[in-house]
């Protein structure tokens, strides 16, 4: 990891310049953000719909009408977008967040040292 | 037998597991770690079951499957809202507060900023917020003890009051965090038990064919296929435009409140990685999500089998449709003893149901005064942790004894929309100064302070001149006017106006602090210096 052991700073801020730390950020940011944002548009348009939209959600489709289809979308987006987050996460947030944590603690422990 | 002593059998029953865990709780309760995060050492699944235990009240048990036998799909929608809010939690909150924060939802707002404003803020939003959705509750258990067991006098209503106060007051002083989480836990699996067998029952009454119990539930509701839309209860044509606008409201303080609501952020603090936190929301989602598909059969159920007339002609808010369906289907498929059995095992529930809830209440108010408020306000940091749990285990009692006393002051009052008030506190003050603080690097205590009394303010101001406090016949006082403010649900003003105000406060303070920045962000991304589990 490139950490400039030479710049001012704390360790966290050292860290928080890497590349590696920008990497898992913009990992975390570039998820969670857009996901947000679109599965809280997916409920408001349901939430709508059911207050300005009766008619078409009264409709008839095969045993059920769109009404209960739609709130039953909703409990498989909520499900789906939490597997895919906890996926997301194992593989590529997890692993990248255990090695920067491990060299801050690997440097903690040798700044330590060095007081001693 | 009858089915209240069936009923009070099960429910001792409960009760005596549980006063045994918080015995051997207590025993394992040696330091503040312990006490407020149950020594971080649950794992994920049983976090995740704790959760389930916390956020499940009786509210969204009995309450929901009565608003869909009553008005149909519209109760429905409400369970979404309420599921729905948990992928909040999961994307944005759980494995950061995990990793930056200690004990109370105060610890990561203080990280950064200057300790004793927010603290102040945060803890006197925890304990409002917790303080009304505990009242709504207690009066919750009072009405229900009247409806199971058919005890109409006020003396009853309060010595059960009385009795689910006392009972949470040993469960949190005694239990801590591990306690009560074990509470949690044993409720979650009962609950989903009952409702389980009850859904299972009711599918095999209707042939398994959901359809066709739908339909029923339509023709008996007496209002034929308007039952399986939406709008029979929210946003009716009758209320025109604000009654939609309400529904938006609710909408929006059901997904944004929970991730703001104390009870549930201390929860991320009980197990020992951010992993185990998303996992335990994971958890969470699972029960939760099977459990509002239960009640869309319990509702619809209690509506097809009971029918909506009879279950309004017990309670006019349809509180009774789960215990009534669970005796009918009962009779039905096993004879009249059936019927007794099931009720009393579902009565059971439900107390079970509410005195975890409560537990879970009084445990995150009484944490954030020890430590947010004692702790680090008054004794500005100075106090030990010896000292810390023991103004705790105080203020659970105080908490409780005042809980106790409202509760039976207020138990002829309508104090229903004090749940619906929680959340849009918990969305409008709570969840901006958390989503801010962990995110925006310009953000400071101005901003915190600001978002924090602005949406709480707003949020309890509107409500105050609303139709829910004067002015209409379910309001709580009904004697005079003063409302103003159209709608029920103050969140769609006060949620985005708690936005707001922390953008504006935080803008109006130079202060920015680079370096506790950098610390807590990336702590809070890599677990970096984040509180272990206790070795013991």
């Amino acid at each position: 990891m490139s950490v400039d052991k030479n710049a001012s700073g704390t360790v966290y801020e050292r860290f928080q310049s890497t590349t590696e730390f920008q990497d898992l950020r913009r990992r975390v940011r570039s998820f969670a953000f857009p996901m947000t944002a679109a599965f809280l548009a997916w409920y408001l348009l349901y939430v709508v719909l059911s207050g300005w939209a009766r008619g078409f959600m009264g409709k008839e489709l095969g045993p059920f009408n769109v009404a209960l289809y739609f709130g039953l979308l909703q409990f498989v987006s909520t499900f789906g977008i939490a597997w895919l987050y906890s996926r997301r996460a194992e593989r590529r947030l997890d692993p990248l967040a255990k090695q920067i944590r491990e060299a801050i603690e690997a440097e903690e422990a040798k700044a330590e040292e060095d007081v001693r | 037998m009858s089915h209240e002593t069936l009923s009070i059998i099960l429910f001792v029953t409960f009760v005596a597991a549980t006063l045994a865990i918080t015995v051997w709780a207590s025993r394992n309760t040696k330091d503040a770690t312990d006490f407020y995060a149950g020594g971080r050492a649950f794992s994920g699944a049983q976090n995740g079951l704790a959760i389930g235990g916390d956020y499940m009240s009786a509210a969204s048990f009995l309450g929901i499957a009565g608003l869909i036998a009553l008005y149909g799909y519209d109760g429905f929608l409400y369970s979404i809202g309420f599921l729905v809010a948990w992928l909040v939690a999961l994307l944005l909150i759980a494995e950061l507060m995990r990793n930056s924060g200690r004990f109370t939802m105060a610890d990561v707002l203080a990280f950064r900023m200057s300790p004793r404003p927010v603290r102040t803020a945060a803890g006197v939003s925890t304990i409002v917020v917790s303080i009304f959705y505990l009242l709504a509750q207690m009066v919750g258990a009072g009405a229900l003890v009247s409806l199971l067991f058919g005890f109409d006098s006020e003396f009853a209503k309060g010595a059960t009051i009385a009795m689910v106060g006392v009972l949470m007051i040993v469960y949190v002083v005694f239990g801590g965090m591990k306690g009560t989480t074990w509470v949690q836990i044993v409720k979650a699996c009962l609950l989903m038990t009952g409702a389980a067998l009850i859904v299972v029952l009711v599918l095999a009454e209707s042939g398994f064919n959901l359809s066709s119990l739908l339909n029923d539930a339509a023709q008996q509701s007496g209002k034929g296929d308007a039952f399986l839309e939406p709008g029979l209860r929210y946003g009716t044509e009758e209320q025109g435009l604000s009654g939609k606008l309400d529904l938006i409201s609710l909408g929006l303080a059901l997904v944004l409140g929970t991730a703001g609501l104390p009870h549930i952020l201390i929860r991320f603090y009980t197990v020992p990685t951010a992993r185990d936190a998303r996992k335990s929301v994971m958890w969470g989602i699972g029960i939760i999500g099977v459990f509002y598909l239960f009640s869309l059969v319990l509702g619809f159920g209690a509506a097809a089998l009971v029918g909506s007339e009879e279950i309004a002609a017990e309670n006019a808010a349809g509180n009774t449709a789960a215990p009534q369906l669970a005796e009918r289907v009962g009779e039905l498929v096993f004879g009249s003893a059936g019927g007794t059995i099931l009720l009393a095992v579902i009565a059971a529930v439900a107390f079970a149901t509410i005195l975890a809830v409560v537990s879970g209440l009084t445990l995150a108010s009484s944490s954030s005064f020890s430590h947010d408020l004692y702790a680090h306000v008054f004794r500005r940091g100075k106090a030990t942790e010896r000292d810390e749990v023991r103004v705790a285990r105080i203020s659970a009692f105080v908490i409780g004894a005042v809980a106790i006393v409202l509760g039976i002051y207020a138990q002829r009052l309508n104090v229903a929309f004090l749940v619906a008030l929680a959340f849009a506190v918990a969305a409008s003050g709570n969840l901006p100064a958390i989503i801010y603080s962990l995110f925006w690097k310009r953000f400071n205590t101005a901003g915190a302070v600001s978002a924090i009394y602005g949406g709480l303010g707003s949020a309890i101001f509107l409500v105050a001149f609303s139709p829910v406090v004067s002015g209409s016949e379910k309001a709580l006082f009904t004697d005079s006017d003063w409302s103003w403010f159209p709608l029920s649900n103050p969140g769609i003003i006060s949620i985005p106006f708690g936005f707001l105000c922390g953008f504006v406060g935080a803008f109006l303070s130079k202060e920015y602090n680079a370096e506790k920045y950098a610390e807590i962000e990336v702590r809070s991304l890599t677990g970096a210096g984040a509180e272990v589990a206790s070795k013991h």
